[in-house]
């Protein structure tokens, strides 16, 4: 047994632990030259400045914004799409569907952002139809920073929806048929039926998997934004993840760097245990 | 059994058409690049083009495939993904099996593994690590780091304990090892986990694009996806700088296009065979009750 773990041991020290032990830079004042041995120690000077810098403020600001949002309308658009894809009956248009609203789950976010841009362009599709519609100027989408955020949670539910569906879909397919049976002897409308037995019966699903998602907070996606995002839009779109990337590897600051992604993973740290902890508490949910 | 009232014929109209269309939604961007890898340069740049070729030609594809930048990408891409899932499931599905089983400290070993999931040591101390041991701008920089990930291994674990423990003391009695009972017993029965897994680490590797703008200092070595990223998103960016002569020059729309529908094609054909599977596999593997 402990000789089939040394594999995942030996990668999971080195890959996963391996990098902890650089966090330390987070306390220096870090030249890749000296190394962390030879590096000065500032204590908590990189942390302070987090809150100093407005840029590295409003990044912080920008990720609780566009994640929390990314949270709401990513657990309600599931839950709703799955409710009135179990209500078609015609298994071929179902399974239909089921497929292609999982396949952008698949696609890569260089792939979507090529996409977007294409598409949300000055001259893309998604303007052609509004101003032919409403005879307006053609929208900016990813340029203008009022709308990033808009921009970036549609098209983060545009990708990731079906796939969240799955659980969801799975659940109502376990609901005991005879609930149903029950509810239309006593009358009760389809409406009814569904929510006074549909709802209730995903109810602990709902409740692991919004509480779960607590942990998620800081995480607004680093992939999308980095994909989606340019200067014009920094003051709206600009998360810690870029953040962290422009400020470390671009600029050279190092130890500020890894500040800021310490906070990060501490924060995230505390707030996925604490997460657990209540999905345990309120759904006995367990991770294995 | 339905109530055939007219208020639910007439919900079921609209939601029979309201999922349809977002069936197509999902689908129609992909065709609507299809379209336009296919279309001639001057419908493209007329806005002719919506999700049927206009002025048909395969000029991009011949072009995407002549280009030995593009050429060189993928085969790292494939020689990533191919090695990359190997080594992962090799690590994942000996661990998995361990971890299915009691045995003494398994569940300190369980957090040990666990813990990487929650906190991690961040973009530049890793980047620093695989600096320092020399794996930069080799393809064990985009293989070995990401290579253990803790949640497939639970999706194997939660897999591997599915399977009835007498199966496994029958054949440990008709004198079967521990690598046989594995390969005969718990492989075949756990398919759906092991498919599901699988596709996500190859999917990861295929579409996985920043490690390698990280890591490769020569754009010569990125692997398909960071290759693309500097085609389509950060010229994009550029373009927002540059005068119309700039952009022109630029890689045309249609190359583009026809760029990422390659590499986009591996996926979209591999994903029908294993959606059944990772729908099993993650409906199993995630939601215990």
């Amino acid at each position: 047994m402990y000789v089939l773990c040394i594999p995942a041991f030996v990668f999971v020290c080195i890959f996963s632990y391996g990098p902890m032990v650089g966090l330390l830079m987070a306390f220096q004042d870090y030249k890749p030259w000296l190394g962390i041995t030879g590096s000065r120690w500032i204590g908590l000077d990189n942390f302070e400045r987090i809150f100093q810098y407005k840029e590295a403020t409003q990044a912080i600001v920008n990720t609780l914004i566009i994640a929390v949002s990314k949270i709401i309308v990513g657990i309600i658009v599931p839950i709703v799409m799955a409710i009135l894809l179990s209500e078609i009956r015609n298994m071929g248009i179902k399974k239909s569907v089921q497929t292609l609203v999982y396949l952008p789950h698949f696609l890569s976010w260089v792939t979507v952002a090529g996409l977007m841009i294409d598409i949300l362009g000055l001259d893309g599709g998604i303007n052609h139809i509004l101003t032919r519609i409403f005879g307006n100027d053609p929208i900016y989408f990813l340029g203008n920073p009022d709308l990033f955020r808009f921009t970036v949670v549609i098209s983060d539910v545009w990708k990731s929806f079906g796939f969240g569906m799955i659980v969801y879909l799975a659940t109502i397919a376990g609901i005991n048929p005879s609930y149903y049976e029950a509810a239309e002897i006593d009358g009760a409308t389809r409406r009814q039926q569904i929510r006074y037995v549909t709802l209730p019966s995903m109810l602990p699903m709902i409740i692991v998997i919004s509480t779960l998602s607590l942990g998620n907070i800081l995480d607004a996606g680093f992939d999308q934004v980095f994909n989606l995002y340019n200067p014009l839009v920094y003051s709206t779109g600009d998360i810690i993840d870029t953040y962290v990337y422009r400020s470390s590897l671009l600029n050279g600051q190092y130890g500020f760097g890894t500040a800021v992604g310490l906070f990060k993973s501490g924060i995230s740290l505390i707030l996925i245990v604490v997460s657990y902890r209540l999905a345990y508490k309120y759904a006995n949910y367990k991770i294995f | 059994m339905y109530h055939k009232t007219t208020g639910y014929r007439v919900f079921s109209y609209f939601n029979y058409a309201f999922m349809i269309l977002a069936g197509l939604a999902c689908f129609l961007p992909l065709l609507h690049l299809l379209a336009q890898s296919l279309s001639s340069k001057a419908a493209i740049s007329g806005n002719m083009v919506s999700f049927w070729p206009v002025g048909f030609n395969v000029d991009a594809y011949v072009k995407t495939f002549n280009n030995s930048n593009f050429n060189g990408a993928m085969l790292t891409s494939i020689t990533r993904t191919v090695l990359g899932t190997t080594i992962s499931m090799f690590i994942l599905t000996c661990a998995g099996y361990a971890l299915s089983k009691e045995f003494r400290g398994r569940n300190v070993l369980m957090w040990f593994f666990i813990f990487t999931m929650l906190f991690s040591g961040g973009l530049i101390p890793s980047y620093i690590l695989i600096t320092a041991l020399g794996l930069k701008d080799t393809i064990w920089a985009l293989v070995l780091p990401g290579a253990f990930g803790a949640y497939n291994l639970i999706l194997l674990v939660n897999f591997f304990k599915t399977i009835p423990k007498a199966l496994e003391e029958a054949a440990f009695i008709d004198g079967a090892s521990f690598f046989v009972i594995l390969s005969k017993i718990y492989l075949p029965l756990s398919l759906p986990g092991i498919a599901t897994v699988s596709l996500f680490i190859m999917v990861g590797h295929w579409n996985s694009w920043f490690d390698g703008i990280l890591y490769m200092s020569d754009a010569s070595k990125y692997p398909l996806a960071s290759f693309l990223q500097t085609v389509v998103v950060q010229s994009n960016m550029q373009s927002m700088a540059m005068s119309q002569s700039e952009v022109a020059a630029m890689s045309e729309q249609s190359i583009k296009a026809a760029q990422i529908f390659v590499s986009t094609l591996p996926i979209i054909l591999v994903y029908p065979f294993l959606q059944r599977y990772f729908v099993k596999g993650i409906v199993l593997g995630a939601v215990k009750e």
